[in-house]
């Protein structure tokens, strides 16, 4: 056996020296037959509608990920003179104004541009970025918790200061986590520069919870899911996304007839996401390819239930689980990406002291 | 001393050395020294007048306070909990001794966001503390301390449990025959022998405490905040390099000087101990005394460790026939392109990796430092090996993606980048556990294998691999552990579409539905598991020693 | 010569512990270095192992340097004072291991191990746990494994320090027996001079770092070569006096000295059988203080009017109780001048 403890010695030993050379062939990653996306965590796609974009533009697709939107985005940045692929995928509206002020993309447009929605295109001039999908942050509601208390739902924004819906709300930090951040900014565009404070206040003062992220909201206080009420979770109302009732029937472990939890439609902030040309990248015509290729019909239609995302494509055939148990916001709340970029560290500071402290 | 002799004693100080020299710069002080250069300048001058805009601030002395105090604290509870387990693994012999070694180890890998999820099932609303008396402790910070002793338990336990078992219990019946109680015998004798192993134990806890990020965040919400916190915010969120930058300086100093602390108050007590062969220390409990001991340790390990992860485990078996488990096994999920279950093979490739390396970099280290002859530039170095457990995982993964980006060191998209970085983190283990334990063996023994003829090599292999064996297995267990569980340095480099089990857990837990949750406790159960088998493996190298090496 | 010291010094943190010793060791001499605790003699042997640098000098092992030479490579063995044994292997690995560390190959080794433990007197003992044997056990298999490798230089660091005294005279005798056998070079330091004597052809007694006397068991015994030795020998009848022609002139009043002693200011030494004691009207008056019986015979103290103190040796049944008044008188073959 001691032997053996020589060999992983040697093998660690080699391993750090292989290290340094083993580079040479990673990085030949960068011949014109291969396109690199850089994308965020979430990033999924089924394996044959990626077959078949490798198969007929003849790329091979290598996808690396690197952290949530944020850090990825914020990576990005930090390489853009080296960067480490063609095609940078999950930049969305709260973060397109740093993105784009840093010179992260060059401008293409992408085959198929037309049958994205005019509302998606953010940088309609220069084509720097492609919108891919979009998603909403909303409120969900326990739908048996509502029936039971006899209770209507709440359906705005200014619902959730009322005193009938006192101690039912959880949120997400807005420091730390992106719904967080997105009914902030959905306040912040419903009631204005002025008059967020004061709606915050309210619901301050109406017993909203704040934890800090996503999973422990959804999982842990909020009585809609099966684990939440397992966990004792004693909220009702939670900032999620409108493809949250979807996902609980999709991924019930017995397929419910309805979803145990519904949207509140008029607190919904739009999420758009988009992908782009990086500036340095190394093969700029399958990074082309590739774009083309996310706005294409095939993925589009892949999209939702991979990422649990809604098309920018018009054509594009939305599944019906999620038409059914969670169509996309009709009238979102949405803030140009400058005046996110403008005010966004701010409102995360004056709401950290506001609400938090 | 003769300088010829001397320079020989150098010669081979730098050759042990070189190897962790040059793997520490370039996997660690370079990559965060170019993110904190980027941060404080920028078109070719310094701003370092930055440093005092973000210093002054009050926000952040309260950051810091915090996070010292609470650290201070948690490291307290934990070696109050967990050295009356030590010592019942070194000094007991009760069956499943080997077993709850294992057992304690596991909340050690667990991601911080699973084990926080069941952690709070203790402490927690509706938790058996709430259903039992009322008592809810999440969102203060008795949460947070808790959950610490329930992560770094095993830290303390293993550090010292692994020297305690090999320390010659005769000298504590010397002490007893000269009139000393029980207890005054443990305090004169034992203590001070084990003061190495018990300030290493402290300092590695006190330094994943001043450094939590996760449990800070799960337990105690959004209003507790550590300096690790405020730095992820700012280079994740924010993207205020500068600030981060300054943030990462202060944390540097903060530990620094924890650092200088523990070598000054360890450099004084360090013996040569007459260490024996742990199998002949331990003995079947005897009088009342010990066993309540036994009991006590039982019960706190019970409710403190296993009751959360039973939670845990329950709750990935709440589908029937399995369901979650074989949920795992399809690719059709669409949150990974390949089944979640392969995680655990690309986990253990990892880990094994980050093992290897670790173990080398670490074995060397530790094997200069323990050198007699070690001059004071080396003993900094012991100290500056630490400082990766005492620096954010966000700072290293962006250094790593400025500082490696270059030919031949382009390592941004190599796999090897993730175990280096879990390297990083399971090094400072090897040397802080096999550190004691080479320094307390005897030179004259080394002298006595070198006088019939083996050279330092062979010495070094016959006579201190022997005796350091059992600590380097509790070194490569902690390393392997580390690496297992490693979440922070992961996800924050790059990496093609392989998650780990730790990556995929929390990729998981970021749906909702049912399925998701379930499997998300599923695969943290497997990883469970695997860590707890590959600890039990480690055990069992250990005993069966067959021949003379 | 087998082992040479050419002036060799070291020094700790500024103090010399070895200080220019010059010594040799003939091939097949059995050396004894004898000196109280603390004067440099188990530096001397880690000097010649290589496990202690020299400040100056040189050691010469077959006439060559070995400065730069490590510990492995020069072949000489070493018993440690508290024998470290590898606690981790049985007996027959610790045996075994200068033989693996000279890639004997296992049969041959096996082989070796037997032949050892038996001629330490312990066959069969090879799968024995070290932490079970006795003092004596695990002196004799230190033993073994400093014989194993056949080292051309044995040195032992007190070797039968730890043992009881019954023990250590029969194992004296059988190490004295084994080396002649064997025809093995020893260094041995021991503090014990009973020890130095019974196995050594030629002893060395060490002072302070340095070499005070030089020669054989008899040599030494019977001349010291200074009150140090002397006293360190165990002699107490010490005084010092002024040499004329064959009488000094002492404290203890005129004492006969050989013909050809060294003149002047000297120190002279009486041995005990040289102590006889005549009526107490005769001789230098004492009282007896003090009565040790030795076996064979009997020590006195006396304490004199006026000088130092006295120590006699005397049949059993001439000795007078303490507190008896006697007479003391001095023998010349047992008196010596010291240079």
């Amino acid at each position: 056996m001691h032997h053996k403890t020589f060999v992983a010695a040697a093998v660690g030993l080699g391993l750090v020296t292989l290290s340094a050379c083993g580079s040479t062939d990673t990085g030949g990653a960068t011949d014109s037959r291969t396109v690199t996306l850089v994308s965020h965590d979430s990033w999924a796609v089924s394996k044959d509608v990626l077959k078949a974009f490798e198969k007929q533009s003849g790329y091979k697709v290598r996808v690396l990920k690197d952290g949530d939107a944020g850090q990825a985005v914020n990576k990005a940045i930090l390489t853009k003179d080296n960067p480490q692929g063609d095609v940078f995928f999950g930049v969305d509206n709260t973060l397109l104004s740093r993105a784009l002020d840093n010179g992260l993309f060059q401008p293409y447009e992408a085959k198929g541009l037309g049958t994205v929605g005019a509302e998606y295109q953010l940088d309609r001039d220069e084509h720097r970025v492609t919108p891919v999908d979009h998603g909403d942050i909303c409120v969900n509601y326990d739908k048996a918790w509502f029936s039971e208390h006899r209770l209507t739902p709440p359906k705005s924004f200014a619902d959730l200061a009322k005193p009938a819906y006192k101690n039912l709300l959880v949120t997400e930090n807005a420091a730390t986590s992106s719904p967080g951040l997105g009914f902030l900014l959905g306040s912040a565009a419903r009631f204005g520069d002025e008059g967020w404070q004061g709606y915050w206040k309210k619901l301050k003062a109406n017993g909203v919870k704040v934890v800090d992220g996503w999973e422990q909201a959804y999982y842990q206080e909020f009585s809609g899911s099966s684990e939440g009420r397992k966990a004792g979770g004693d909220r009702p109302l939670v900032v999620s996304y409108a493809s949250s009732p979807p996902a609980e029937v999709i991924y019930a472990k017995k397929r419910p007839g309805t979803a145990p939890t519904g949207v509140s439609y008029g607190t919904c902030f739009r999420q758009i996401e988009f992908a782009g040309l990086l500036s340095n990248a190394k093969n700029t015509k399958g990074g082309k390819a590739f774009i083309d290729f996310l706005v294409s019909k095939r993925f589009q239609e892949d999209m939702p239930l991979n990422m649990f995302v809604y098309p920018v494509a018009k054509g594009a055939a939305v599944p019906a689980d999620f038409t059914k148990y969670g169509p996309a916001a009709k009238d979102p709340e949405t803030m140009a990406p400058g005046r996110i970029a403008a005010n966004r560290d701010q409102w995360v500071r004056s709401w950290t002291s506001l609400v938090l402290k | 001393m003769a300088p010829r002799k001397n320079r020989a004693g150098n010669a081979a100080r730098l050759g042990l050395m070189a190897l962790p020299v040059a793997f520490f710069a370039l996997f660690f002080a370079w990559p965060v020294a170019a993110i904190v250069t980027r941060g404080l300048r920028t078109d070719g001058t310094w701003h370092f007048g930055r440093i005092a805009d973000v210093v002054t601030q009050p926000d952040l002395r309260h950051v810091l306070w915090f996070t010292t105090w609470q650290a201070l604290a948690s490291t307290g509870l934990t070696l109050l909990l967990a050295l009356p387990a030590a010592y019942a693994v070194a000094r007991l012999d009760f069956p499943g001794r080997q077993l709850l070694r294992a057992v304690v180890t596991v909340p050690f890998v667990l991601p911080t966001v699973v084990a926080g999820s069941a952690f709070l099932a203790l402490v927690g609303h509706h938790g058996l503390l709430d259903q039992l008396w009322g008592v809810r402790l999440d969102t203060t910070v008795w949460a947070i301390l808790l959950a610490h002793v329930f992560f770094n338990y095993a830290v303390v336990v293993r550090t010292v449990g692994g020297l305690w078992a090999q320390l010659d219990p005769r000298q504590e019946e010397a002490a007893r025959m000269l009139g000393a109680s029980p207890l005054t015998a443990w305090r004169k004798v034992t203590l001070p022998a084990l003061a190495p192993a018990v300030a290493a134990a402290a300092l590695m806890v006190f330094l994943f405490t001043f450094t939590s990020f996760g449990v800070v965040q799960i337990l105690g919400g959004p209003t507790f905040s550590t300096l690790e916190v405020e730095i992820y915010r700012q280079t994740s969120e924010v993207f205020d390099l500068s600030t981060a930058a300054v943030l990462t300086l202060v944390q540097f100093a903060a530990v620094g000087a924890i650092l200088a602390v523990h070598a000054w108050t360890v450099r004084r007590r360090e013996t040569a101990l007459r260490l024996v062969d742990p199998g002949t220390t331990a003995r079947r409990p005897r009088g009342a005394g010990q066993w309540a001991l036994l009991a006590g340790v039982l019960v706190t390990v019970a409710l403190l460790l296993v009751l959360p992860l039973a939670v845990l485990v329950r709750r990935s078996l709440d589908a029937p026939g399995l369901g979650y488990y074989r949920a795992l096994a399809d690719t059709d999920g669409g949150t990974f392109l390949v089944a979640p279950v392969h995680a655990v093979w690309t986990s253990l490739e990892y880990a094994v990796a980050a093992t290897a390396i670790a173990v080398v970099v670490g074995g060397l280290a530790a094997a200069a430092l323990a050198r007699r002859d070690a001059g004071r530039l080396v003993r900094g170095f012991d100290a500056l090996l630490m400082l990766p457990l005492g620096v954010s995982a966000v700072t290293v993964g962006f250094g790593f993606l400025i500082a490696l980006d270059k030919p031949p060191l382009d390592l941004r998209q190599s796999w090897i980048l993730v175990p280096l970085a879990q390297a990083l983190v399971g090094a400072p283990f090897v040397v802080r556990t096999m550190l004691p334990v080479l320094r307390a063996v005897d030179v004259r023994l080394r002298e006595a294998a070198a006088v019939l003829g083996a050279s330092p090599w062979r010495v070094w292999r016959e006579v201190d691999l022997p005796l350091v064996r059992r600590a380097l297995l509790v070194a490569a267990g902690f390393a392997f552990a580390v690496s297992l569980g490693e979440f922070g340095a992961t996800v924050f480099i790059a990496r093609p579409d392989n998650p780990t089990l730790p990556v995929a857990v929390a990729r998981l837990l970021s749906r909702p539905g049912d399925l998701n949750y379930g499997q998300a406790m599923a695969l943290s159960t497997i990883l469970m598991v695997v860590c707890a088998v590959a600890l039990l493996v480690l055990e069992r190298l250990r005993t069966d020693r067959t021949g003379e090496f | 010569m087998l082992l040479s010291l050419d002036a060799a010094t070291v020094r700790f943190g500024g103090r010399a512990v070895l200080d220019a010793v010059g010594l040799d060791v003939a091939e097949h001499e059995v050396v004894c270095v004898l000196g109280p605790s603390g004067s440099g003699k188990s530096t001397l042997l880690r000097a010649v192992a290589g496990l202690q640098p020299l400040a100056g000098g040189r050691v010469l092992l077959d006439g060559r340097d070995q400065a730069g030479v490590p510990a492995h490579r020069r072949g000489v063995g070493l018993m440690f004072q508290d024998h470290q044994l590898f606690p981790q292997r049985d007996v027959g690995a610790n045996v075994a291991f200068g033989l693996r560390m000279h890639g004997v190959a296992k049969g041959e080794r096996d082989a070796e191990v037997g032949r050892l433990l038996e001629l330490v007197g312990l066959p069969g003992a090879a799968r024995r746990a070290v932490a079970s044997l006795s003092g004596g056990e695990q002196q004799r298999v230190a033993l073994a494994r400093a014989l194993a490798p056949r080292p051309r230089l044995l040195m032992l660091d007190e070797p039968l320090g730890q043992l009881d005294r019954s023990l250590r005279e029969r194992l004296v005798v059988e190490l004295r027996e084994l080396f002649g056998r064997l025809g093995t070079t020893v260094l041995a330091v021991t503090h014990d001079q009973g020890e130095a004597f019974a196995l050594a052809d030629r002893v060395v007694v060490m002072r302070d770092g340095r070499i005070a006397q030089s020669g054989t068991p008899l040599d030494v015994w019977q001349r010291p070569a200074d009150a140090f030795v002397a006293r360190f020998l165990g002699f107490e009848n010490l005084v010092p006096a002024t040499v004329a022609g064959t009488a000094a002139d002492s404290p203890w009043g005129k004492l006969p000295v050989p013909d050809g002693s060294a003149q002047g200011e000297r120190t002279v030494l009486v041995r005990p059988a040289g102590v006889r004691l005549v009526p107490a009207d005769q001789g230098l008056p004492c009282t007896v203080t003090a009565r040790t019986f030795k076996g064979t015979h009997v020590a006195l103290r006396l304490q004199p009017a006026d000088g130092p103190r006295l120590e006699a040796a005397c049949a059993l049944r001439d000795a007078p109780d303490p507190g008896t008044p006697v007479g003391v008188a001095f023998d010349v073959t047992e008196t010596l001048v010291l240079d």
